[in-house]
């Protein structure tokens, strides 16, 4: 046993309350003294507050959009962090399928960051930022794919299962620099897209000064760093896996909605 | 039964209205004025609807939707009853707006409109305010605008459903300061509670203390620090609080 292989990260099983501290290995993840394969586990998000998301933080979808904020209907460019909410009925985690809906033939693979807080934020300076962070997770912000940013995309962002949290929360102390984590999606093993949080358009701690100006962050939500631009598509029948630096890897079937609802939920 | 959550005598408690007065869980009466009011839900998924009463749309120079308008508020921007809300200094237009908050019962998946009521556990009383100078569109209205805390007054009751006759028929009222600013009827609504529960059921699935935010009648208006604002809604209940500046706050 290489033991300095493992690092300690905090997880949700469905036999369990509460978060459970494991050691992750190589090809093994370590739990109360046994060692065990990742499918042994029923993982459950790690994280069961509110889930944040951010929009166009990511520099390519900013500046890929540019040219559209001046017309109709944005008129100018976004003055301040443009949030929405993916809420609990969308939920998922790590190895649990996720439906698409019947009628849609596709769904945008948002890899993303997600800052897990660590206690109230309310009006938080940039500089003091990390001291309400509690480590990191992986997300995908699973989106029907939409045009237009004007309206608020409740129908394309807030279906069952969509979106998939985890496998786990590392915590902020094992992470060298999350500002500089490289995100890698795959699709059935096959590396699709790769972006990096050093791209941000709002640095973690710069979003999350703006966003505690006005609204509280309570222990346990999540902070979306930022969705990328020109997001990779998948179809039932795919497999997205989505690997952060230092964090792991979140991997999750597609399937269609008639064969389940996502969350493991039979209709 | 109407039912809140008041804290008083060091904890929490569930209480009920009898004949006028607070009744605690546990037996005892008290003063409405001994009491904390806390938001009388524990909410889920807080959804909102926007410009979803024909003449609020024209007022803010809109046209009514096709499909209803959706936006979604966080647990952090609810408040109970006779509590403070912080208007940003500098800000030019911060509204109330008076809303019929329908409680989901039980979980909701495909409802069709016609079943719909068998889905709600209740009603109580929401103040979705906004502050009309920070909006932008994208995702408009966004949660600068809407989910800022203690921006969304709820209570003080949560009435049950059985004792709501005819939901689509209340009379909705705003007075500031004790002037009449805002009055309309849920008959009004663009989209109706039925209509409502297929449409979001339709796509995603509703649990049970989710929450609908239904929108709000024409008239309204700024207000300012210092102001009293109570929105009420006919056989639910009045809803108070007072309007509070910036540097009460440490900022």
């Amino acid at each position: 046993m290489k033991a300095f292989m493992l690092y300690q990260a905090k997880a949700r099983f469905s036999s369990t309350t509460g978060l459970e501290d494991i050691y992750i290995g190589q090809s093994h993840i370590e739990w109360k003294g046994e060692k065990l394969s990742e499918d042994a586990f029923d993982w459950q998000s790690p994280v069961i507050g509110t889930v944040y998301g951010t929009l166009l933080n990511f520099r390519e979808q900013m500046d890929a959009l540019k040219s559209e904020f001046d017309k109709a209907p944005y008129n100018k460019p976004p003055e301040y962090p443009v949030l929405y909410i993916k809420p609990r009925n969308t939920i998922n985690a790590h190895l649990k399928e996720v439906a698409i809906p019947r009628g849609v033939e596709a769904v945008e693979i948002n890899a993303t960051l997600g800052v897990v807080i660590g206690k109230a934020a309310t009006n938080v300076r940039e500089e003091d930022a990390l001291e309400c962070i509690e480590g990191y997770t992986i997300v995908n912000d699973v989106t029907i794919p939409h045009d237009s940013f004007y309206r608020p995309a409740i129908k394309q962002k807030a279906r069952d299962g969509f979106c998939p949290i985890g496998p786990w929360i590392v915590q902020k102390a094992n992470l060298s620099n999350p500002d500089s984590l490289m995100i890698w999606t795959f699709k059935n093993g096959e590396l699709i897209q790769v972006t990096s949080v050093k791209d941000l358009v709002r640095s973690i701690p710069q979003l999350i000064q703006d966003v505690t100006e006005y609204m509280t962050l309570a222990k346990g939500d999540v902070l979306l760093v930022g969705i990328p631009y020109n997001p990779p598509m998948a179809k039932a029948g795919d497999t997205i896996r989505i690997e952060i630096d230092q964090i792991g890897s979140l991997e999750n079937r597609f399937v269609n909605e008639n064969v389940r609802i996502a969350g493991g939920e039979k209709v | 039964m109407k039912h809140a959550k008041v804290a008083c005598f060091g904890a929490i408690h569930d209480a009920t209205e009898d004949k006028g007065r607070i009744r605690l869980a546990d037996g005892r009466f008290v003063n409405e004025k001994e009491v904390v009011w806390l938001p009388p839900i524990d909410a889920g998924t807080i959804f909102a609807l926007g410009l979803n009463y024909a003449d609020h749309a024209s007022e803010i120079s809109f046209k009514a939707p096709e499909e209803p308008l959706v936006f979604l508020k966080g647990p952090n921007t609810l408040m109970g009853h006779n509590g403070e809300t912080r208007r940003p200094k500098d800000v030019e237009m911060m509204h109330y707006e008076c809303e019929l908050a329908v409680v989901i019962g039980k979980k909701a998946r495909n409802v069709n409109r016609k079943d719909a009521y068998d889905y709600v556990s209740g009603y109580t009383v929401a103040n979705d305010y906004a502050i009309r100078d920070y909006l932008e569109n994208y995702y408009r209205p966004n949660l600068v605008v809407k989910n800022r805390d203690t921006l969304t007054p709820i209570g003080p009751w949560f009435v049950d459903k059985e004792d709501i006759d005819d939901p689509m028929k209340l009379r909705l009222y705003t007075y500031v300061n004790g002037e009449l600013k805002q009055e309309g009827s849920t008959k009004d609504m663009v989209f109706d509670i039925p209509f409502l529960i297929e449409y979001l059921s339709g796509f995603m699935t509703l649990n049970q203390n989710d929450i609908i935010l239904t929108g709000t009648p024409k008239g309204t208006v700024n207000v300012v620090e210092g102001d009293e604002v109570v929105v009420g809604i006919e056989g639910i209940g009045e809803l108070k609080n007072t309007i509070v500046a910036d540097y009460v706050f440490a900022r």
